[in-house]
């Protein structure tokens, strides 16, 4: 209380700059006054008395001083003092001041940028209440070598008693044919347990979400759907609540909307962009079985009850399952070894982007950094310019304190001027910028420039203000006096000391850049090696378009329910497909097909004659294609044959592999006439397989279907008039009119049957690109930090070794007065400066070695040890440091003796 | 700023608060001339100091003052004690006796007390 008062009455003073210098002069007055009489009572003479009463006094300039600081607030006196004094100063040279101010502006923009995704992405990954609690729950088979091995139905029941979780629910994800709505296109659905909404605790914008109570069995036929959905289908209609529509041809009742902002915290962006939820009681068809060993591929995601960490959680889970192997031993052999893992939910949405992020944001700190550095040496010049200044106004009794305050001040306000420009600037340039960042970047919060993100900005430019005002602000401190005044009288500049720090500072400088090219030059060569990589089939002149037959809950509804009734449709398609404009070859595929989806569809393997080893068995990836895909991606037999036409749905079935699977699995066989069978894939996709066993009739190599970075995933193709998927994707290759071809498929398709949504059409050539995009991103933006760091780089080190040469021009003019020849002259300089390149450059290349193996995560195909890109980016920037100095050094042999000495 | 002189100004305003307590209003040479005449040399030189003391004792609202005239019609500033000031002095006097006690308590402290 106190405090506050006299706070307040100091601050009044200071707010009104009210200086009651009279009550004291008074007071003092009265009070010497006062003492004098009684001196004067004790015997002493007039002048006697005063003196001794002054004395006594003590120091008036003290008292005075102290009175003063007591009432108003001499730190913020201080400060704005300074303040003005700064302002003037920075005015006074407006060239420093711009470059000082765009350095910074660049810097703390670049570095808010990259903050703001790494913000929005690392920070607050999850947008709902109490994201520290939701976990994914997945089931690993390490003696069957299956990760994520999906759950079986029994499981879930034990999760959801098991006490641990508030909530535990099942999803699966599908997509489906929205048409009763004008134009019919195809849309992302997710099945949920009816507890979804609850557990993510999100409540609707408009109606209402799931009873999580609901026990029906089967699917439910509400729905809620989401923002983008209401928007696109329904134009944003209000009373859109107990609408229905067709999804597969299935009628559905909207019951809810979900607000914009909401997604799924889905591992794929099919699965982040699900635009339909449906309640799935997972108690019922299309999930009955009470089978334990049966996993459904399924994603299990719950909510731990408030207050229990993940690791806790997990301890209880794993007694669990040790109790449920016992109890059910014949479901769980020994050797499976199952496990429930317990992945926190944030993990999984960011876990591989994590190390990119992180290295962008460390990257544009290095330029920050660097920028800092560059700024600081351009102050010392101005400081040892100012040296005089500072020399003066300390022999005339400033304290070193305040000079120093002074100083740091002045580069505060320089960064904060940055900081704020940076700001203008980023908020100018927001929309090109998020433009780069590719979509495929999980971030369910949305980018913005946030409170947090200006608090950030503001935190860099103190920060970096402080750092770069720290090193004139310490040469003032240890200014001397004598020396300083004396020197400067003859007009020299600087001293000994200040040349040492700035050289300290371009090495230091030198040795940032390094190592950022280093990190650029190691991901443009994995992003070269990956990009050369040899894909094992071939793109070129290659469009994918895809479509959804659907799959009505309703069989008698369904018109391709059976593989016979879909070979027809198959078969017409191929046939109309050939007809198209420039086609040469056409196939059909299932969309696991489609190069680089990146979402997997992996099915249970089960091997002949293996399946007593264990009831727990691995996955593969599994695809369904007409003999023609493999001579149309131009991937080649290695062993056995095909398919050909007579692998129809009247024949045995029969199944090609890939090499990568061949070894897997019949390592040292011959997998020519083996057979296995494939649990269902999605959405009861595949029943054949699962039930009559498949016969291996060859061999293909492996290409790069599943991921660009691994040729070698196990794949396994049956041929898809055997076993037809809903989702088909047309591949046509020939002389293709890119733009026109879309709507050349979607009118062919509509023309056997309108009701089909046609989408995704693409080259695979974009597929290919696409697939490197977030790679791309972050290799382009640590290159563009590289280059900008090197210039910066360059710009200091000229700054430097002009600085040099300025400072010698007398010694350069003697030299040459005496006879040296030009070329010394030149080698000295540059000897300068190269010296001062090698020196940063070693000390670069000892941080590089220690980031380059913090990245190694990110880097394909080359070793992080790299000797090209190091010899070369060292090379690169010494060549550069010699240019930078080249200048000045051909100005220092123009020097005119005759000049030099008569200006000296 | 030294810590020996916070402490100083510590003790000074306390010595200041109490000379009011007892003496009622008095003019800053007054309350100068009793804490010298108590605490010996602590005021013998630097008499000065007290008035940054008063001016924080003052906004801080234990003090208040006004001009007024002194025996002899001199005009003098006054300085009294308000309600705010007594209830600081009792709370800074309970503290400073706790504070004296202990550290007495530990002056006297000998090896076989700690046994």
């Amino acid at each position: 209380m106190r405090f506050l008062r006299r706070f307040l009455a100091r601050l009044k003073n200071f707010a009104t700059g009210r200086r009651d210098d009279k009550r004291l002069r008074e007071e003092m007055e009265e009070h010497l006054a006062r003492q004098t009489e009684e001196n004067l009572r004790a015997g002493m003479n007039v002048e006697e008395a005063r003196r001794q009463a002054v004395m006594k006094f003590g120091g008036v300039g003290t008292v005075r001083e102290d009175y003063h600081a007591e009432q108003g607030l001499p730190f913020f006196e201080n400060l704005l003092q300074d303040s003005r004094f700064a302002i003037r100063m920075l005015a006074k040279s407006p060239g420093f001041t711009a470059i000082a101010v765009l350095t910074m502006a660049l810097g703390i923009g670049a570095t808010t940028a990259i903050f703001s995704l790494v913000d929005a992405t690392l920070l607050h990954p999850l947008p709902y209440p109490h994201p520290e609690e939701l976990v994914r729950i997945e089931d690993d088979l390490p003696g069957a070598g299956a990760t994520d091995a999906g759950i079986s139905i029994p499981e879930f029941k034990d999760l959801q008693r098991s006490g641990i979780f508030q909530y535990v629910v099942l999803e699966i994800f599908g997509s489906a044919n929205l048409t009763g709505v004008s134009q019919p296109s195809r849309m992302q659905y997710e099945g949920v347990s009816p507890a979804y909404f609850a557990m993510l605790g999100v409540k609707p914008e408009l109606g209402q979400t799931f009873d999580p109570q609901d026990q029906t069995p089967g699917f439910t036929l509400d729905v809620v759907i989401s923002d983008g959905l209401w928007k696109r289908a329904f134009g944003s209609d209000p009373h859109i609540v107990g609408r229905s529509l067709r999804g597969d041809n299935d009628l559905y009742r909207v019951i809810g909307v979900m607000p914009p902002g909401f997604r799924d915290p889905g591992r794929t962006m099919g699965e982040r962009n699900t635009e339909q939820w449906a309640a799935l009681g997972f108690s019922d068809d299309p999930a009955r079985s009470p089978n334990r060993s049966l996993r459904l591929p399924l994603e299990t995601v719950g909510r731990l009850k408030p207050g229990v960490t993940v690791a806790a959680a997990q301890s209880q889970l794993d007694a669990l399952v040790a109790s449920l192997r016992e109890q059910f031993s014949d479901d769980y052999p020994a050797d499976s070894k199952w496990t429930v893992r317990l992945v926190p939910l944030k993990e999984n949405v960011v876990g591989n982007v994590r190390q990119s992020l992180i290295l962008l944001l460390g990257a544009v700190a290095l330029v920050l950094l660097i920028g800092c550095v560059n700024v600081a040496n351009l102050l010392l010049a101005r400081a040892s310019a100012r040296s005089r200044e500072m020399a003066v106004r300390q022999a005339l009794g400033a304290a070193r304190m305040r000079l120093v305050r002074q100083l740091l001040t002045e580069s505060l306000l320089l960064s904060l001027l940055g900081g704020v420009a940076g700001l203008v600037i980023l908020f100018c340039m927001k929309g090109f910028l998020l433009r780069l960042i590719p979509e495929s970047l999980p971030r369910l919060s949305d980018l913005s420039i946030n409170w947090t993100v200006m608090l950030f900005a503001l935190a860099a430019s103190i920060a970096a203000g402080v750092i770069f005002g720290l090193a004139p602000a310490r040469q003032a401190g240890r200014l001397n006096l004598t020396t300083t005044l004396r020197v400067e009288g003859r007009g020299s500049k600087g001293s000994m000391e200040q040349t040492r720090t700035r050289r300290v500072l371009v090495v230091t400088e030198f040795a940032l850049s390094l190592v950022l090219m280093v990190a650029a030059g190691l991901l443009l060569r994995s992003f070269w090696d990956l990009y050369k990589a040899p894909l094992g089939f071939s793109p070129q002149h290659v469009m994918s378009v895809q479509l959804w037959l659907p799959s009505p809950n309703d069989p008698k509804t369904d018109i391709y329910g059976t593989a016979a009734q879909e070979a027809v449709f198959a078969r017409e398609l191929l046939r109309r497909s050939r007809l198209l404009p420039g086609v040469q070859e056409a196939a059909l595929g299932a969309e696991p097909s489609i190069p680089l989806r990146h979402d997997g569809n992996r099915s249970a393997l089960m091997v002949e004659g293996r399946q007593t080893q264990s009831k727990q068995t691995p996955l593969v990836e599994r695809s369904q294609v007409t003999p023609e895909y493999f001579h149309l991606l131009e991937i080649p037999v290695l062993r056995g044959r095909l398919f050909n036409d007579g692998d129809d749905e009247n024949a045995p079935l029969v199944a090609v592999i890939n090499q990568a699977m061949a070894e897997t699995y019949w390592r040292g066989e011959d997998p020519l006439g083996k057979r296995l069978k494939l649990g269902a894939g999605r959405a009861g996709v595949g029943q054949r397989a699962s039930k009559t066993w498949v016969t291996i009739v060859g061999v293909i190599a492996d290409a790069r279907i599943e991921s660009l970075a691994d040729a070698s995933v196990p794949q396994v193709y049956l041929s898809l008039y055997q076993e037809t998927p809903k989702e088909l994707a047309i591949f046509l290759r020939g002389d293709l009119n890119v733009s026109a071809i879309p709507e050349e498929v979607r009118a062919m398709v509509q023309s056997v049957n309108p009701e089909l949504p046609v989408y995704g059409a693409q080259t695979l050539n974009d597929a290919v690109t696409a697939s490197l995009e977030q790679r791309r991103f972050s290799m382009d933006i640590v290159a563009a930090f590289a280059v900008t760091a090197l210039l910066l780089a360059a710009l200091g080190i000229y700054g430097v070794i002009s600085y040099i040469v300025s400072e010698r021009t007398r010694e350069i003019g003697i030299r040459l007065a005496l006879g040296a020849q030009s070329r010394n002259i030149m080698s000295m300089v540059l000897r300068e400066g190269l010296s001062l390149a090698i020196a940063g450059a070693a000390v670069g290349l000892i941080c590089a070695v220690i980031v380059a193996h913090l990245m190694a995560g990110l880097l394909y195909g080359v070793l992080p040890t790299d000797p090209l890109t190091f010899a070369g980016v060292a090379l690169l920037l010494i060549g550069v440091a010699l240019l930078a100095c080249y200048i000045p050094a051909r100005r220092a042999i123009r020097v005119d003796p005759l000049v030099a000495l008569r200006h000296e | 700023m030294t810590e020996k002189a916070d402490v100083l100004q510590g003790t000074l305003a306390l010595m200041a608060l109490k000379t009011l307590d007892v003496l009622g209003p008095l003019h800053g040479y007054g309350i100068a001339r009793r804490i010298e005449q108590i605490s010996g040399d602590l005021l013998a030189v630097n008499q000065g100091t007290l008035y940054p003391v008063l001016l924080r004792l003052e906004q801080e609202g234990a003090i208040s003052s006004e001009w007024g005239a002194s025996q002899n019609n001199r005009r003098a500033r006054f300085y009294r004690l308000t309600r705010s000031g007594r209830k600081l002095l009792e709370t800074e006097t309970r503290d400073w006796e706790q504070t004296a006690a202990i550290i007495a308590r530990f002056f006297a402290l000998k090896a076989e007390d700690l046994t």
